[in-house]
């Protein structure tokens, strides 16, 4: 009796919708390897003052002797190997490369993450809301998309300053309107669905309609987008660092690191920012890679049964 | 005296209830002029074909209607208390509590991210202060009254690993948790098949016989109708045609219209021969004939049907037409 009960139970409680995407997400093998990959560097970065071999921002570490030596070289001191090589101010690349990756790790993680609470508070406001409210912050965001990001970037960094803060400003003031709009038209197809007619009869308050109702439901979409947007994000900050506009020279991000070994490219010092560029490229790389295949296993119309 | 108005006064009477749609278009008004009333325990079957703002009248009566529609016009008067002059906080409370809906796709209204224990007790919480066990009490036995086996395991899952008729019954449950004076039944059973819809059909009728709710059935299936209610109006193009108790108004049809669309259902002809049907279509609400919105596709239509028809009584229903179908005896089913 026991048995017929389990093993009618057992298919039912098989295919929870989390067990459905974990066996979609891992059915690639590029997905699979680009998660290990990015697992490797938010690792990297989040624990880089035990992994590194050095404090690249300890001035004091540094040795002027060990500046612009190449792969595999021995510190003048004989204590430390430069497995990269050393920029100008004889700075670990290895270290600088740690660090450089956390920075633009939590640059690009942090902004994408207010840009998508904004973004997505006000789209789902305003696919609920309609009307006036409505038109007008999705005009504010078709402007917004009208320009390029980075000459919006670029303008806010010029007026603003340097600095960690000021750059995450930037980044969410450019991508925001990414998630408010897909919010909006998110939210805009769920509200005609009966369940949210539903929860409108039972009387529930508008703020639980949103949240309880709208919002899980629209979320899928915009989990693809942020991953992707985190991606575009570290681009853009290493781009606006690489142009000078982006983080301050004491803390180096990886677009700083490879602006600093660019003058030295053409003497054939070319690891000053051929690795920092290495390291940019695999972090972006693995994550359009996982973003890619979320966006596969989420979209309903994507799915083969 | 008190206690013998208190047992007749209508749960809800609608009077004169018209909701307009501005579009660019033009003014569709998909509800006109509807009056109607509904006493406590009583069925009522609110028929017609898609488009005759048979669903619309129970939007309308939910203060549901989006833009650009609007009730324009009318009263809704549950236990005497008039609804429309409600603030919208006032209506919210309303909803879901004294007055409750159930829709007609089962498959879209229970949300699909979220479990049953969660969209049931938050319908108490938006209503009631109770405790959080209180409330899966509650909700167990909403479950158990609409005949859902196991219970507690069945409040732990989702929506997907429930059934059609299932999660209809889960609507239902809903429905009734917080024992509303009024349910509006748009079409519930449309979508099940006809074993799950007769057992659901019994069960609604016990329950209201049992509790006292009223109930609006909003349907086009005339044979729901005739096992289920006890009065029913025949809407068309916006306006009540037809009013009566069932016996009356399905066995003898006075309107051409409700004659039509009883002659229309298939178990009526005999086999081998075409089937019924009115002729013609629905016109659209922006561009309705002059007077008698069934004039152009009506049998009976002479010239003084350019003129809107008044609502008035024969033998004891309400018909709006000019020129009745004669008793016929031979119609009874």
């Amino acid at each position: 009796m026991t048995t017929t009960v389990q093993k009618l139970a057992a298919p039912f409680k098989a295919d929870t919708p989390f067990r459905r995407f974990n066996r979609q997400f891992f059915e690639s093998k590029i997905a699979t390897t680009g998660l290990v990959l990015l697992a490797l560097i938010l690792l990297a970065a989040l624990f880089a003052p035990w992994i590194s071999p050095q404090n690249p921002y300890d001035l004091g570490n540094l040795d002027v002797m060990d500046s612009r030596l190449e792969p595999g070289q021995m510190s003048a001191d004989g204590k430390l190997r430069f497995l990269m090589g050393t920029d100008e101010q004889g700075r670990d690349m290895l270290s600088a490369i740690i660090y450089g990756l956390r920075i633009s790790v939590m640059v690009g993680v942090s902004s994408t993450v207010i840009a998508l609470v904004f973004g997505l508070t006000l789209g789902l406001f305003a696919g609920y809301a309609g009307g006036k409210i409505e038109s007008l912050i999705m005009r504010i965001a078709d402007i917004q998309l009208s320009f390029p990001p980075i000459l919006i970037a670029l303008i806010l960094l010029a007026l603003s300053g340097q600095g960690v803060g000021k750059i995450i400003i930037a980044l969410v003031a450019v991508q925001w309107a990414y998630y408010a709009r897909t919010a909006r038209s998110a939210a805009l197809v769920e509200r005609k669905k009966e369940y949210v007619e539903a929860a409108m009869g039972l009387g529930l308050s508008p703020t639980r309609i949103i949240l309880r109702h709208l919002l899980p439901n629209c979320l899928p979409p915009l989990i693809v987008i942020a991953a992707l947007q985190v991606a575009s994000a570290i681009s853009l900050e290493a781009t606006l660092s690489f142009l000078g506009l982006g983080l301050p020279v004491t803390e180096p991000s990886l677009g700083l690191l490879i602006a600093n070994g660019f003058q030295y490219l053409l003497s054939g010092k070319y690891w000053i920012s051929f690795f920092p560029g290495i390291a940019l490229l695999v972090t972006v790389v693995s994550i359009n890679l996982v973003a890619d295949q979320l966006r596969d296993v989420l979209n309903p119309r994507l799915q083969t049964q | 005296m008190l206690e013998e108005k208190k047992a007749t006064q209508a749960t809800l009477s609608v009077e004169g209830l018209t909701t307009e749609f501005h579009t660019r278009a033009g003014v569709a008004t998909a509800v006109n002029e509807v009056s109607f009333s509904v006493m406590p325990g009583q069925i009522m079957g609110l028929v017609g074909e898609s488009g005759s703002g048979k669903s619309m009248t129970g939007y309308s009566i939910m203060g549901l209607i989006d833009a650009p529609g609007k009730v324009v016009s009318g009263k809704i008067l549950l236990k005497g208390q008039d609804l429309r002059a409600m603030s919208a906080e006032q209506m919210r409370q309303v909803r879901g509590d004294r007055i409750a809906m159930i829709f007609q796709d089962p498959m879209m209204t229970l949300n699909p991210v979220l479990r049953i224990d969660t969209q049931m007790t938050e319908a108490i919480f938006a209503h009631h202060k109770v405790s959080k066990s209180a409330a899966m009490e509650m909700a167990r036995d909403a479950l158990v009254r609409v005949g859902i086996p196991s219970p507690d395991e069945r409040l732990m899952s989702y929506p997907h690993q429930f059934s059609g008729g299932m999660r209809q019954r889960v609507a239902i449950a809903i429905a009734l948790l917080n024992k509303p004076d009024l349910i509006i039944c748009d079409e519930p059973t449309t979508a099940l098949d006809v074993t799950i819809q007769g057992q659901i059909l019994f069960e609604m009728q016990k329950l209201c016989r049992e509790s006292g709710t009223s109930l609006i059935w909003i349907t086009h299936d005339l044979s729901v109708i005739a096992g289920l209610a006890d009065t029913v109006s025949v809407m068309y193009a916006g306006r009540i045609v037809e009013s009566g108790t069932v016996e009356q108004v399905l066995n003898q049809p006075r309107h051409p219209y409700t004659y039509g669309l009883i002659a229309s259902a298939p178990s009526r002809n005999p086999r081998g021969q075409a089937l019924h049907q009115i002729p013609g279509i629905t016109p659209s609400l922006l561009s309705l004939p002059v007077g008698c919105a069934f004039r152009e596709r009506c049998s009976q239509a002479q010239d003084d049907c350019a003129n809107v028809p008044a609502l008035h009584e024969i033998d004891g229903r309400a018909v709006r037409c000019f020129h009745p179908v004669p008793f016929e005896s031979e119609l009874i089913a």
